[in-house]
């Protein structure tokens, strides 16, 4: 009665009912996982956001009304038109519009306003006519998902940078780049700290001991001012596809430790285990009980550093952006969108353009709720 | 205890000057060096600069020498706080950054406070009040802090602070102050303009902390110890802030130096967007000028910082863990 | 239900039962447990582990944690300064319990080495209870606390107080733990199995302190275990603990000699005595398993396990309790076995 006198939820699941039976003495480790990562609510959440990302990924130019570099010069940092039902009156209006826009110059300032026309309403429709453009790389097509349908006029839904680009476009598109530097700097990081957590741990001795001196140094160095340097040290004349490797290279250059880290103590711990022991003397090679016997053992908790790692990466390419030390025009990222939101003034006259930004939180969190369901789940056996 | 602390003061310069190297490698790491970019500003302002003069410019700043002989003459002259030219100020870097450094230190120092400040009580309550609306609350915001970036942090802030109170929140000092010497007002009209920068460069950190704090408090109210104090009679919030509490500071207070860390790391790009007059804009402006002896300086100390946080934040680990002191 | 001993009582409990909560249904993990310990005198509640010996010990506290908690019940306690209280009654927080706790009645727990809090010393942590219960001054809290750590034999008693827990080996901590409980001169010692975690050789040490310390200072002893040799030595009288609920009591003597209960038997007959060997004695462990409190057996609960058990009466009715003052039984041989 000891323990339980204590902490007696710890015991909860003993006897809670499961709707189903399920025989968890049967159940593959991952099976195990999924049921607990299913439990956790922010988790799915995470799962159901990343999902719309990767859609808008894929299907980019379907989402997108305009193409991102189709320029509006009848709309110039124009705020975002949201579309609506009701009509100045008070009456429902079917199909959904946006109000028609005439351009005025301010008397005093000399400045480009956009009032609202109330003669003109723009209707909105769904699967509309479009640029054509090839969904998925090879079908050609010219349908939208959403657009104006009335001859000659738009609709910015995020509204409008300095130059007439439709910003709401240009965030879906930048998703490919910021997600892209994300999922290549995490493979990279994942190979790298693999590979060196690898070594440390199957060696040990004095290879671990340097490894592990080199790991706790970099993290004691402060990241982003080593990022900015390596990244200002890039030739300004690349490509803008050669920039875009070589900023992904340098972000997972510092990003690896944490993978290194576990995948050391890991490899340190499951070396003593017994199934270890036991293909080592039915004479499997080194290489073979690394990777068909300790890996597969400890993958989940990398998975979790990896979705941990991500975010980190994805951040860190969105400052270096900002700052104009990252990806450059054409690559378009988000924080390539947001360079263009750096001062005062252009935020205080257009401040839709942060909306970007609030694509990075999501996506940052999404992953941060996806980390924490799967730490969670990554103990499949406790609790 | 001693031994301890040697071990760790060793670790802390071997690490220094492992970090100095890598700041000369990014200072020589820069196409061109010093003699060719004074070379193209001569010819810029239209003076005719021969190959010889180069050569002799070359061989005055020691660039003729091997790398690790430049290395051990920049070095000793670190050692001394000089840390060579700067030619986009044309001045000292030393004198370039001691401008500088007191307000970096200043606002890094009142973050750290803002951040344990804030996230201890927090994370308290939350360890203690589990699972009722304020712990939720807390770990919204919590996700939210880590979630959001710091710049876009700062960006929301001063878009906010402009249109609401119609006032800039950029710089460290109003006109009037700006140039007065220090006095009273001058003190309270800088902890206003500190307020927006602490919050931008410390809310991630506060975020994490809180779920640090939570989980230590969380892992300590289950020990047996609580039970026996509790056996003991001591009231609920007697027993939470003796035991349980000052117990998990043991490990919050040992990451000390990691936030450190991370303060440092945003401060650069908190400095550019709130157009702080630390070292913030001096780095990138550096950076984007390939001012490298000024950019090599500047990496070197902000590494510098947090190493030597690392030092005092293990100094304060042996202060509250008298099990450490048994080394 | 007051029991007959030469002593006036510092506790009586009463019927006390202790319930789970959870979700929306409660499960009861002890019912009508009874006892009362007189002054200077060693009561050893015996079972096995999960039987809620030492729930029952934390509800003399109001020590429940979670979602356990007093269903019905009486806990009055009688200390030596003439305080009486019905504990039963008494919160889980608030001015009075604390005032009993650490004052009235101490507590050592099984654990030695996790009873400390690693980062203070052991002089503050004792210092702390005379601080909390008495308005005392600083010095005279450290004074009174060497005192103790003298008393319960820890060499060096000045030096010790600014010493750490992780510094102590787990018999002296076991003693400083000791000296905290009894700091404030508490009616009533609980002592969790105190002596579990220890070596045997210190468990005999720490025996024998307990019992010089009961004689010096007249405190009664709740002396919880599930290790008979241990109630032969320390206990004057003995309540066995089955499955939530005393099943028998008595004074050592009449346990160890005439066993009523048929668990109280089997209990002994498991225990390895010296000669078994030379005898050819085998040792008997008990059939079966401690039933699952989640879904305990009706009737009687020892039935499923008992030898002597009457079909089907015994799985539908509970017991009834026979005997009188110190000695009860609660089985349907009771009073058989009582007039044997």
């Amino acid at each position: 009665m000891d323990a339980s006198a204590q902490a007696p939820r710890r015991r909860w699941w003993l006897f809670r009912r499961q709707p189903k039976i399920r025989r968890h003495d049967l159940a593959s480790q991952w099976q195990l996982m999924w049921w607990k990562f299913r439990r956790h609510t922010l988790a799915m959440i995470g799962m159901v956001l990343l999902g719309l990302f990767a859609a808008m990924v894929i299907f980019a130019e379907f989402i997108s009304p305009y193409p991102p570099f189709e320029r509006n010069p009848a709309y110039v940092a124009g705020a975002p038109q949201i579309p609506s039902v009701i009509d100045e009156n008070g009456n429902f209006r079917w199909p959904p519009f946006v109000q028609g826009l005439k351009a005025e110059r301010d008397k005093k300032t000399l400045r480009l306003n956009y009032v609202p026309d109330p003669s003109v309403k723009w209707d909105v429709g769904m699967f509309v006519k479009g640029e054509p453009y090839r969904l998925l790389g090879f079908i050609p097509t010219d349908i939208k998902l959403f657009g104006v349908t009335t001859e000659g006029g738009f609709m910015h839904l995020f509204g409008t940078d300095f130059t007439g680009l439709d910003l709401f476009s240009r965030t879906i598109h930048a998703a490919r780049a910021s997600l892209g530097v994300g999922f290549v700097g995490v493979v990279i990081s994942f190979i790298l700290g693999a590979a060196i957590g690898g070594v440390a741990g199957y060696f040990g001795g004095w290879v671990d001991n340097i490894v592990m001196r080199l790991i706790e140094f970099i993290r004691s160095i402060p990241t982003l001012p080593i990022w900015l340097a390596l990244a200002a040290m890039l030739p300004r004349d690349w490509s803008p596809l050669a920039t875009y490797i070589a900023i992904t290279v340098i972000l997972s250059l510092l990003g690896w430790t944490w993978l290194a880290r576990t995948v050391r103590s890991k490899l340190l711990a499951t070396r003593q285990e017994d199934f270890v022991l036991a293909a080592r003397l039915s004479g499997c090679s080194d290489t073979r009980i690394i990777v068909r016997h300790m890996l597969p053992s400890f993958m989940s908790y990398l998975i979790v550093d990896a979705s941990i790692a991500f975010p980190e990466i994805l951040l860190a390419e969105t400052s270096l952006s900002f700052l104009g030390l990252g990806l450059r025009e054409p690559v378009e990222s988000w924080g390539v969108l947001l360079f263009a939101a750096q001062s005062i003034r252009s935020i205080d006259q257009a401040p839709w353009l942060m909306i970007p930004g609030v694509f990075v939180i999501i996506a940052v969190l999404a992953f941060n709720f996806l980390g924490d369901g799967l730490r969670d789940a990554a103990d499949p056996y406790t609790r | 205890m001693t031994r301890f602390l040697m071990r760790r003061l060793a670790y802390t310069l071997a690490t220094l000057l492992l970090v100095s190297l890598v700041s000369f490698i990014i200072i020589q790491a820069a196409p061109g060096d010093f003699a060719e970019i004074y070379a193209a500003k001569k010819a810029d302002a239209g003076a005719v600069i021969s190959a010889a003069q180069i050569a002799e410019v070359r061989r005055e700043l020691g660039l003729d020498q091997p790398w690790y002989v430049q290395y051990g003459t920049w070095l000793a002259n670190a050692a001394r706080g000089d840390f060579g030219q700067s030619w986009t100020w044309r001045r000292p870097v030393g004198a370039v950054i001691a401008e500088r450094l007191p307000l970096t230190l200043a606002i890094a120092f009142a973050t750290l406070v803002f951040m344990y400040v804030v996230s201890i009580p927090i994370g308290v309550y939350s360890a203690v009040r589990r699972y009722s609306f304020g712990d939720h609350a807390a770990s919204l915001i919590g996700y939210l802090g880590l979630a959001i970036p710091n710049f876009l942090l700062a960006l929301v802030l001063m878009y906010l602070s402009q249109r609401y109170f119609g006032q800039s929140v950029g710089g460290l000092f109003s006109p009037q102050y700006s140039l007065a010497p220090w006095s009273w007002e001058k003190l309270q009209d800088l902890l206003q303009h500190l307020i927006v920068p602490v919050i931008v460069l410390g809310t991630s950190g506060t975020a994490f902390l809180i779920r640090a704090m939570r989980a230590a408090v969380l892992d300590e109210l289950d020990r047996m110890y609580v039970l026996s104090a509790k056996a003991s009679g001591l009231s609920p919030m007697q027993l939470l802030l003796r035991y349980p509490v000052r117990i998990a500071l043991v490990p919050i207070a040992s990451t000390l130096g990691w936030r450190l860390t991370y303060v440092i790391s945003g401060a650069p790009i908190v400095g550019v967007v709130l157009s702080l007059p630390d070292m913030g804009p001096l780095f990138l402006n550096s950076l984007l000028n390939q001012d490298m002896q000024l950019a090599g300086a500047l990496i070197f100390l902000y590494c510098a910082l947090t190493i030597i946080g690392t030092f005092l934040s293990d100094v304060l680990l042996v202060a509250l863990d008298p099990r450490i002191r048994l080394e | 239900m007051s029991m007959s001993t030469d002593h006036p009582h510092v506790i009586d409990v009463s019927n006390l039962s202790i319930s789970l909560k959870n979700d929306n249904n409660s499960i009861a993990i002890t019912r009508d447990v009874s006892f009362s310990i007189g002054r200077g005198e060693v009561l050893a509640l015996v079972g096995e582990s999960g039987s809620g010996k030492s729930v029952t010990a934390l509800a003399l506290m109001q020590l429940l944690g979670g979602n356990l908690s007093i269903s019905s019940g009486q806990i009055v306690l009688t200390a030596i300064d003439g305080y009486s209280a019905d504990i039963a009654k008494l919160g889980r927080n608030g001015r009075q319990i604390e005032a009993i706790r650490g004052a009235r009645m101490g507590m050592i727990f099984q654990e030695p080495m996790s009873s400390f809090s690693p980062v203070h010393t052991i002089g503050a942590q004792i210092a702390e209870v005379v601080t909390v219960h008495e308005d005392v001054g600083r010095k005279e809290a450290r004074r009174r606390s060497a005192e103790l750590l003298a008393k319960v034999g820890i060499p060096d008693p000045v030096g010790a107080l600014d010493r750490y827990p992780y510094e102590f080996s787990g018999g002296m901590r076991q003693r400083a733990m000791i000296a905290r409980a009894l700091v404030c001169g508490p009616s009533l010692l609980i002592a969790d199995e105190p002596t579990t975690a220890l070596d045997v050789t210190i468990q005999g040490q720490i025996l024998d302190l307990l019992s010089k310390l009961k004689d010096e200072l007249g405190m009664a002893i709740l002396f919880i275990t599930h290790d008979l040799g241990i109630v032969a030595q320390m206990a004057d009288r003995v309540a066995i603990m089955y499955a939530g609920s005393i099943v028998e009591t008595g004074s050592v003597r009449e346990i160890f000699r005439r066993p009523s209960h048929p668990y109280t038997r089997a209990l002994l007959e498991a225990v390895p005595r010296l000669g078994d060997i030379d005898e050819r004695r085998r040792i008997n462990p008990i059939a079966g398993s401690m039933p699952n409190l989640f879904e305990p057996p009706s009737g009687c609960r020892f039935h499923p396990r008992c030898p002597v058990a009457v079909h089907p009466r015994c799985s539908l009715e509970r017991p009834p309790t026979f005997g009188s003052g110190g000695r009860l039984v609660e089985c349907i041989h009771g009073e058989a076995e009582l007039a044997r």
